[in-house]
């Protein structure tokens, strides 16, 4: 399974510590980073992939809890942008 | 490979421009139910068993896509099919309905319905009679009359009778602003396949299952618009069909994923712009971004159907099946620009009626005063029924008499109905043209002009 993660706020120190870690700890490997800070705003876009067992819902509530009221960060299968962006 | 720019205009489109998928609806035939002993329970347990997992599906593929999925619903074959004898019979199918519904978590369940464009049969007749109750002593339960057709013309006898029934319908939920009209369509060349209610059923010409999704998107078509200001016309359609192909991608993915996990093949993907009341998602200021002072100036019709045109050309590639209504809904009570529109007094019932032509369904969710005539609303469904029999397409009536209430007042409905001001319609009699009953033969095919 091959996931993309978006993380868009505001900068703040450990956003990719902490975001990193959660994937790490739900067995998922980290294939492509990508990260740029506009004026305060934080943009990162990472390639992940791990098992087909991996619960995504789940994951998807631990990396909400790191959202606060600044940050949002989504954690999608890759199907959808190739299903919407490629022919 | 994955283009950085391509995942967050995605997220972009979902976060901040009200991209989703309006629907999945799990397709139910129940023709071996209506042979059964004691039908309702036949009825209620085919389809707990068949969509027990239909909401918690919806809500993982929502989950692992990121795309939101609003509504999770059920379609069934057209009830008046089953025959019953009495009036109750056929209620107590919809109360079965209902609890279904509520079992399953659906929001909306549709296929209280009767296919009567050539003629009506005695259990038609007994049927009709019964929608009005069904209406009011179900909370779920949606309910359409398909009343013409162009290959067979309208049923006039059929329209006269749909006068009374939407009158009956809005007294017994006179409480409630009469909100059970807001669950019941009049069709003209209703299709089998229509995944968005209230005029979802599962026709007599589908398979046993089948999941077919509506996608919408109004929101992001208008934030694709703003980007172009000031552009020719034709660049307006390229950006329309861009995005419409974007947004039906989104929806294959979603009903081939569901059809997988249900076990129920793909029916067909509706490619509608559906608005809803909320800010930003909708019809009537896309129209208004392409030049507009408001919805319902003259220019309105063309703008719409240069929409509804330009959303299927680019949708049609996008999916394997296209099917349902696919175009752009126009919706009074659902559309917060519709609703300014009516309220500033830019777009009259008229106008209304006019762009139904293009648009992809007909007059919906139109509050109008309580006190209109039975014959006046018969009328009003005649006119629309032949729009759609003279120019090949659908065209529905979801009318609100808001019994009580009269032009300048308010109806609210509450949720993803909305609220509508009321419009007026005119104040002279149709009662002698609706009275003469019959049908009208279907039209002529050549000669077009």
């Amino acid at each position: 399974m091959k996931t993309v993660i978006t993380v868009i706020g505001k900068d703040r120190p450990g956003i990719i510590y902490q975001v990193s870690k959660v994937l790490f700890e739900e067995g998922l490997n980290i294939e492509d980073i990508s990260q740029t800070v506009m004026q305060d705003y934080f943009t990162m876009i990472m390639i992940a992939s791990g098992s087909d067992s991996i619960n995504i819902r789940d994951l998807n509530e631990r990396l909400d809890a790191l959202e606060g009221d600044t940050l949002s960060i989504r954690l999608q299968k890759t199907d959808i942008f190739d299903s919407m962006h490629n022919i | 490979m994955i283009n950085y720019t391509d995942i967050l205009e995605t997220v972009n489109m979902v976060q901040n421009e009200k991209l989703d998928i309006r629907t999945i609806t799990a397709g139910i035939s129940l023709f071996d139910c209506f042979s059964r002993p004691d039908v309702p329970q036949a009825v209620y347990d085919k389809i707990c068993s068949l969509t027990a997992n239909l909401v918690k599906t919806g809500e993982d593929i929502e989950a692992e896509y990121g795309i939101p999925i609003i509504n999770k619903r059920i379609s069934v074959t057209p009830v008046a099919l089953s025959a019953r004898e009495s009036r109750e019979d056929f209620i107590n199918i919809a109360l079965a309905m209902d609890r279904a519904a509520k079992e399953v978590g659906v929001n909306f369940i549709g296929g209280y319905s009767a296919l009567v464009q050539k003629g009506l049969s005695a259990t038609d007749y007994t049927f009709i009679e019964s929608v009005p109750e069904a209406l009011r002593s179900t909370e779920r339960v949606c309910s359409s009359i398909n009343v013409g057709s162009t290959k067979s013309g309208i049923n006039f006898d059929a329209v006269g009778l749909m006068g009374h029934l939407v009158k009956q319908t809005a007294y017994l939920t006179r409480e409630n602003d009469s909100i059970g009209c807001a669950k019941f369509v009049v069709f003209a060349n209703a299709v089998e396949d229509n995944p968005f209610m209230a005029g979802a059923f599962f026709g007599p010409g589908e398979g046993e299952t089948a999941v077919s999704i509506g996608v919408s998107g109004p929101g992001t078509i208008l934030a694709a618009l703003e980007r172009c200001r000031g552009s020719r016309i034709d660049e307006v359609c390229e950006v329309i069909k861009r995005t419409a192909f974007k947004i039906t991608r989104a929806g294959q993915l979603v009903g081939r994923e569901a059809s997988h996990r249900l076990n129920m093949p793909f029916g067909i993907l509706d490619l509608s712009l559906a608005p809803t009341p909320a800010v930003g998602d909708s019809v009537a200021m896309i129209l208004e971004e392409m030049g507009l002072e408001r919805c319902g100036t003259h220019g309105s019709t063309a703008a719409l159907a240069m929409l509804t045109d330009a959303v299927k050309k680019g949708g049609l590639m996008a999916s394997s099946h296209v099917g349902g209504l696919s175009g752009a809904f126009i919706p009074v009570s659902e559309d917060a620009g519709m609703i300014r529109a009516v309220s500033e007094g830019a777009i009259c019932f008229d106008k209304l009626e006019a762009m139904t032509s293009v648009c992809s369904v007909g007059l919906d969710m139109i509050a109008i005063p309580g006190d209109t005539p039975e014959s006046t609303i018969s009328a009003i469904i005649a006119d629309e029924a032949s729009i759609g029999v003279i120019n090949n397409k659908t065209t529905a009536v979801r009318l609100i008499p808001v019994y009580g209430k009269g032009v300048g007042e308010y109806a609210e409905f509450g949720g993803l109905l909305g609220g509508a001001p009321i419009m007026e319609v005119s104040s002279f009699s149709s009662e002698n043209f609706i009275a003469r009953g019959g049908r009208i033969p279907a039209p002529v095919h050549s000669f077009k002009n």
